[in-house]
């Protein structure tokens, strides 16, 4: 017997099961995940929001956003430890 | 969903350009796109030596991959800021991919480590000087590869920053009306004075989510994990809403970031207010030479600080 598809989460790192069958964008409303901040991979295939998963398949939601330095700084005037705070 | 150029099955939708792609169209895309920012901002010629900030993450890995496979010679600088837990599994993912897809393309990886250089990683040097771990991390890593870049003799250096960082960045600057660091924002700065490297941004026209995607459709294996400094940091908080905006009204980003550089190309011409504005202020710092506003530079004052404060 087939269970439920194996979707893996981060931030935190977590595993749920979910019950399919189940269109990709239907699993993100579903876990509250804004399209555009994820990626969904079924094995090792990215799928596009109107997919449908199933029973058995294995799932990563994959956040994409990153950051935090803000490297690319507001400013390269390295002699104001001002604007470097005003990054943030 | 069927990719707009070939018809075969696609395996990532664009709302914000109403298209799907399949892998071979979505690279196509995601190359001509870089191609046009590196053609329209006048970043870099094909004879040009380019060094790539490169991080372990997306972005800057798809960066060095991107143009080397668009034909130029790229190389790239780590800067290993011996974050705990974090610094040696993002250092392993970048020098992997120099050993697999640089290396053959006679491309070379720089590493620099802050705890050799300076004598302590990130962490303790923000904390000596009371100041956040990113505030600190961007200083160093600004200095390291602006230095690195002149001192190399690169031609020009180039950062992975993407869309949303730059719109995120934008918002950051609109909602506090910290309007003189706009003309900043440009996706490419001129190496205005003597040392300073020409620096450039040739993912401003794709998003997060697209690079991501290029990353795990070219087996470009990079660190997912976020970095655990940045937990809390505004420019995540100015992703998140842009991105809910976005999945309301696709382009919303675009619309945000481009706009903005329209608005400012006709309002001034940014490069060369840029340069004057530079050369009038900026003289070598009196410790390191690096350009400066101040007589000495803010990494050498922080390094001093921290050298102050560091128990003996």
């Amino acid at each position: 017997m087939i269970g439920a598809m194996q979707v893996q989460l981060s931030h935190p790192e977590r595993r749920v099961e979910i019950k399919g069958p189940k269109r990709v964008r239907e699993l993100l409303r579903d876990l509250n995940l804004v399209a555009e901040a994820h990626l969904v991979i079924r094995g090792d295939d990215l799928v596009t929001e109107d997919e449908m998963l199933q029973d058995g398949d294995q799932v990563e939601v994959r956040p994409v956003i990153s950051g935090g330095s803000g490297f690319s700084g507001s400013s390269r005037l390295s002699g104001s430890t001002k604007q470097t705070r005003q990054t943030r | 969903m069927r990719c707009r150029k070939c018809t075969a099955k696609a395996v990532i939708g664009l709302p914000r350009h109403n298209a799907a792609f399949c892998k071979a169209c979505f690279n196509g895309f995601v190359h001509d796109q870089v191609a046009r920012a590196i053609k329209t901002e006048r970043m870099f010629g094909r004879a040009d030596r380019v060094l790539v900030a490169v991080s372990g993450g997306k972005d800057s890995l798809a960066l060095w991959d991107i143009l080397l496979k668009l034909g130029y010679h790229a190389d790239a600088l780590y800067v290993d800021l011996g974050i705990p837990g974090y610094s040696a599994k993002s250092r392993e993912k970048v020098e992997r991919f120099a050993d697999t897809v640089a290396k053959p393309c006679d491309a070379t990886l720089l590493i620099h480590t802050v705890q050799e250089k300076e004598g302590a990683g990130i962490r303790e040097l923000a904390d000596l000087i009371n100041r956040p771990t990113c505030s600190a991390c961007g200083t160093i890593k600004r200095y390291q590869f602006n230095r690195a870049a002149v001192e190399q003799d690169y031609d020009v250096m180039a950062t992975g920053h993407n869309l949303d960082d730059e719109a995120a960045r934008l918002l950051g600057n609109v909602l506090h009306w910290q309007d003189e660091y706009l003309n900043k924002q440009s996706p490419s700065l001129p190496a205005s004075v003597e040392g300073f490297a020409k620096k450039v941004k040739p993912l401003y026209r794709l998003t997060e989510r697209e690079l991501a995607a290029y990353s795990v459709l070219n087996r470009i294996d990079y660190i997912v994990e976020e970095c655990p400094m940045a937990k809390g940091s505004k420019l995540l908080l100015y992703k998140e809403v842009l991105n809910r905006l976005e999945t309301e009204s696709p382009g919303t980003k675009q619309r945000f970031y481009w706009g903005f550089l329209e608005k400012q190309a006709k309002a001034q011409p940014v490069p060369t207010s840029m340069a004057e504005k530079d050369q009038a202020t900026l003289h070598p710092c009196a410790t390191c030479g690096q350009p400066t506003t101040a007589e000495i530079c803010s990494y050498c004052k922080m390094m001093a600080r921290a050298k102050a404060g560091a128990p003996h």
